[in-house]
C-alpha cells in the first residue's frame, strides 16, 4: 500500500488497496461496494488526520480505561456447556463433530 | 390509553396490591400490540413467558413472600444482550436465528430481582450506528415524529420507553448508544463507568468502550436499575471489584455547593440554537440551586470523534472476526470447487450489512502493517491525553454539563454520508474514550414547523462517581418538567 503517515492520507486509497483491506477482513465486495468504500474511507480517514495536529511525543498509549491488569482467578473447575448444546449452535455437524469444508488441498479420500 | 408509569410508581401499586402483575403485563402487551406496528421497537415479544411469570409473582405476593425490588415489572432489553430464551440477533442477519446457550449477567440480575423481560428491542447491527437505520430488521421510528430516527444504536429501547411499551429498558453504549437515543426520545439514559456493569453476554463491539446501562423515564428509576445491574462478576474480568453504593439513598438531597463545570467547547456554533439555549437554561437551573458554575476549557473535545473512529472500528474488526460462518450464526452455501476462504468471505459478506462492513474495513485498515503506528497507536496516545484532560477538569468541578448531541433527532434518510453521522457523536464518544460515566436527561425541546423534538442534556462525572451523577441529575430533574412531557403517541395512541 502507498502511504504510511497520517499527513499523506490526502491521497485516496486505490481500488487495489481497498481490495487488499477487504481480503484481510475476509469480506467479498462488489465493484460498486469497493468504489463506495474507497470514497467513504477517504472522507473518514481525512477527518482522522486531525489527530496529527496533537503532539503525542512520549505519551504512553492507553489501550484500556481501567487500571486492572491480569487478574488471576482460582483454578476451580466448574460445569461448562454440554457438548450437545454447543453442537446445536453449529451450522453444520457430522456426528459429534463440527463440519467444515476441506482445509488442505489434495486427496478426496477421508483419512 | 393508561398512563405511562415509572418503575417506582408501579412498585408501590404492586406492593399495595392495587394492581395485579398479570394485569400490568397485559396492559403493556396490549400497548405493544397497538403501537409497535408504527414504531418497530421490538424484535421479539415474550408474551406467554411474561404472563406466566406475572402469574407466579402474583401468587408469591398473595402468599406474602419477598418478591424482589423489580417484581412483575416489564423491562425490555436490547437485542445484543443475550438470554437463553428467545433469539439474540444483535440486529444482524448473521445471527438471525441465534439462540444463546446462556443468559447475560445484566439480564440475569434483572430477572433475579423479579423483573419480567418483555422482549428484545431492535438496534443498529452489532450496535454500530446512531440512527437505527442499520438494523437488519427494519428502521425504528421516533415516537415524537415517525419521520425521524429514534437515535442509535439502542433506538428500539429508547423509543419503547418513551412510548410506554415497557417500564424501562437496557441499552449498551460504546460511543453514545444509550445517551443519544435517550436524548432523541426524551427519556433518561445512563452510561455507567467502564467496568461498573458486567459485559458478560453483551455481544462485543469495542471491548475497551462497551457498557450496558439503563434507559428509563426518570432519574430515580435509572439509579434503581443501576444499583441492581452494577457490581463485580466472575464472568467478566474487567468488571470492577468495588462496592456498589445505594444510588437512591440520597438522591433527593441536593448536593451542597455543587461545582458545575461548563466547558466552553460544549456551547458551540455546530449545535442547533435550541440545543445551546437548553444548555444555558440548565446552567441557570443549577445556579438557582446555589451551584458554583466553573468555566472549563476542554480543547481536546474536537478530537474525540477522530480518536473514537480509529479505536472503536479497530476493536470491532477484531471482535467481529469470530463471525466466520464456522461455529455459529450464518453459514453461506459454497460450491464443490470452493474452499474455506470462500466460505468465510461469502458468509461474512452475506451476513453483515453495509455499516458493519464499513467499520470492519476501517478497523482492518488502521490495524494493518505499516499503518498501526500512524493510526491506532496515535489514537491510543490521544486517548491518554483526553483522559488527562478529564482528570484536570474533575480537579476543578464535580460534574461536566453540556448537550448530549449537537442537534435533536434528524429525519430518516437525511444523513447519507457516514462521517456526518459520526460527527454527531462529538459529546458522547469521548466519554467512552475516557471510560467515565455520563447520563442524558430530558432538557428541552426544539420546535420546528408544528412538531416538538426533544433535546438531551448530558452530565458527565468522574469514574465510579455515579452517585454524584445521579444526585446532580435529580437536582436538574426536580426543578424541570421536561421528563414528564410525553409524545402524543404515548398518550393517545395516535401518531
Amino acid at each position: 500500500m502507498g502511504f504510511g503517515t497520517l499527513e499523506e492520507v490526502d491521497k485516496q486509497l486505490t481500488i487495489q488497496e481497498i481490495k487488499q483491506v477487504a481480503k484481510l477482513a475476509r469480506l467479498r465486495l462488489t465493484d460498486e461496494q469497493l468504489k463506495q468504500y474507497q470514497g467513504q474511507l477517504h472522507t473518514i480517514l481525512k477527518h482522522i488526520t486531525k489527530l496529527s495536529e496533537l503532539d503525542v511525543e512520549g505519551v504512553e498509549p492507553m489501550a484500556h480505561p481501567s487500571n486492572i491488569s491480569n487478574r488471576l482467578d482460582e483454578d476451580n473447575p466448574t460445569i461448562s456447556l454440554a457438548q450437545s448444546e454447543v453442537l446445536s449452535l453449529m451450522p453444520q455437524v457430522e456426528g459429534e463433530y463440527l463440519a467444515v469444508p476441506k482445509v488442505l488441498p489434495g486427496s478426496d479420500e477421508d483419512a | 390509553m393508561p398512563e405511562r408509569q415509572t418503575i417506582l410508581g408501579l412498585v408501590d401499586s404492586i406492593g399495595n396490591k392495587e394492581q395485579r402483575c398479570v394485569d400490568i403485563v397485559q396492559q403493556y402487551l396490549d400497548r405493544i400490540q397497538q403501537l409497535d406496528k408504527h414504531l418497530n421497537c421490538f424484535r421479539e415479544v415474550y408474551a406467554e413467558r411474561a404472563l406466566d411469570q406475572a402469574k407466579k409473582v402474583d401468587k408469591q405476593i398473595e402468599a406474602g413472600k419477598d418478591v424482589g425490588p423489580l417484581a412483575g415489572l416489564p423491562i425490555a432489553i436490547k437485542d445484543n444482550i443475550v438470554t437463553e430464551f428467545g433469539n439474540s440477533c444483535c440486529g444482524s442477519r448473521f445471527l438471525e436465528n441465534y439462540k444463546s446457550p446462556f443468559t447475560s449477567t445484566a439480564a440475569s440480575r434483572l430477572i433475579n430481582s423479579g423483573a419480567i423481560i418483555i422482549g428484545k428491542t431492535n438496534c443498529d447491527e452489532f450496535a454500530m450506528g446512531s440512527s437505527n437505520e442499520h438494523c437488519a430488521f427494519g428502521i425504528v421510528h421516533n415516537p415524537w415524529d415517525s419521520n425521524c430516527v429514534p437515535g442509535g444504536s439502542s433506538g428500539g429501547s429508547a423509543a419503547a420507553v418513551a412510548a410506554g411499551l415497557c417500564t424501562a429498558a437496557l441499552g449498551s453504549d460504546t460511543g453514545g448508544s444509550i445517551r443519544q437515543p435517550a436524548a432523541f426520545c426524551n427519556v433518561v439514559g445512563a452510561k455507567p463507568t467502564y467496568g461498573r456493569v458486567s459485559r458478560y453476554g453483551l455481544a462485543a463491539f469495542g471491548s475497551s468502550l462497551d457498557q450496558i446501562g439503563p434507559i428509563t423515564q426518570d432519574v430515580k428509576d435509572a439509579a434503581l436499575l443501576l444499583k441492581i445491574l452494577a457490581g463485580a462478576d466472575e464472568h467478566d474480568s474487567t468488571s470492577a471489584q468495588l462496592p456498589v453504593p445505594d444510588y437512591l439513598a440520597q438522591i433527593d438531597t441536593p448536593i451542597d455547593r455543587l461545582r458545575v463545570g461548563v466547558p466552553s467547547q460544549y456551547i458551540s456554533e455546530y449545535n442547533s440554537d435550541a440545543v445551546n439555549e437548553a444548555v444555558r437554561n440548565a446552567v441557570e437551573v443549577y445556579r438557582d440551586q446555589g451551584a458554583e458554575i466553573v468555566d472549563i476549557d476542554m480543547p481536546l473535545t474536537e478530537y474525540g470523534v477522530a480518536a473514537y473512529y480509529v479505536i472503536a472500528p479497530a476493536e470491532a474488526s477484531s471482535n467481529l472476526a469470530r463471525y466466520d460462518g464456522i461455529r455459529f450464526g450464518k453459514r453461506a452455501e459454497i460450491g464443490p470447487d470452493e474452499n474455506l476462504t470462500d466460505l468465510y468471505e461469502k458468509s461474512r459478506s452475506q451476513g453483515f450489512g453495509p455499516e458493519v462492513k464499513r467499520r470492519i474495513m476501517l478497523g482492518t485498515f488502521v490495524l494493518s502493517a505499516g499503518y498501526y503506528d500512524a493510526y491506532y497507536k496515535r489514537a491510543m496516545q490521544v486517548r491518554r491525553l483526553i483522559k488527562e484532560e478529564y482528570d484536570s477538569a474533575f480537579a476543578k468541578c464535580d460534574i461536566l454539563l453540556g448537550p448530549t448531541t449537537p442537534t435533536p433527532a434528524f429525519e430518516i434518510g437525511e444523513k447519507t454520508d457516514p462521517l456526518s453521522m459520526y460527527l454527531g457523536d462529538v459529546y458522547t464518544a469521548i466519554t467512552n474514550i475516557a471510560g467515565i460515566c455520563a447520563i442524558s436527561l430530558p432538557g428541552g425541546f426544539q420546535r420546528s414547523n408544528d412538531r416538538l423534538l426533544p433535546i438531551g442534556i448530558q452530565i458527565q462525572c468522574n469514574a465510579f462517581d455515579e452517585q454524584t451523577m445521579f444526585r446532580a441529575a435529580r437536582m436538574f430533574e426536580s426543578q424541570t418538567d421536561f421528563h414528564k412531557v410525553q409524545p402524543e403517541l404515548a398518550k393517545t395512541g395516535n401518531l
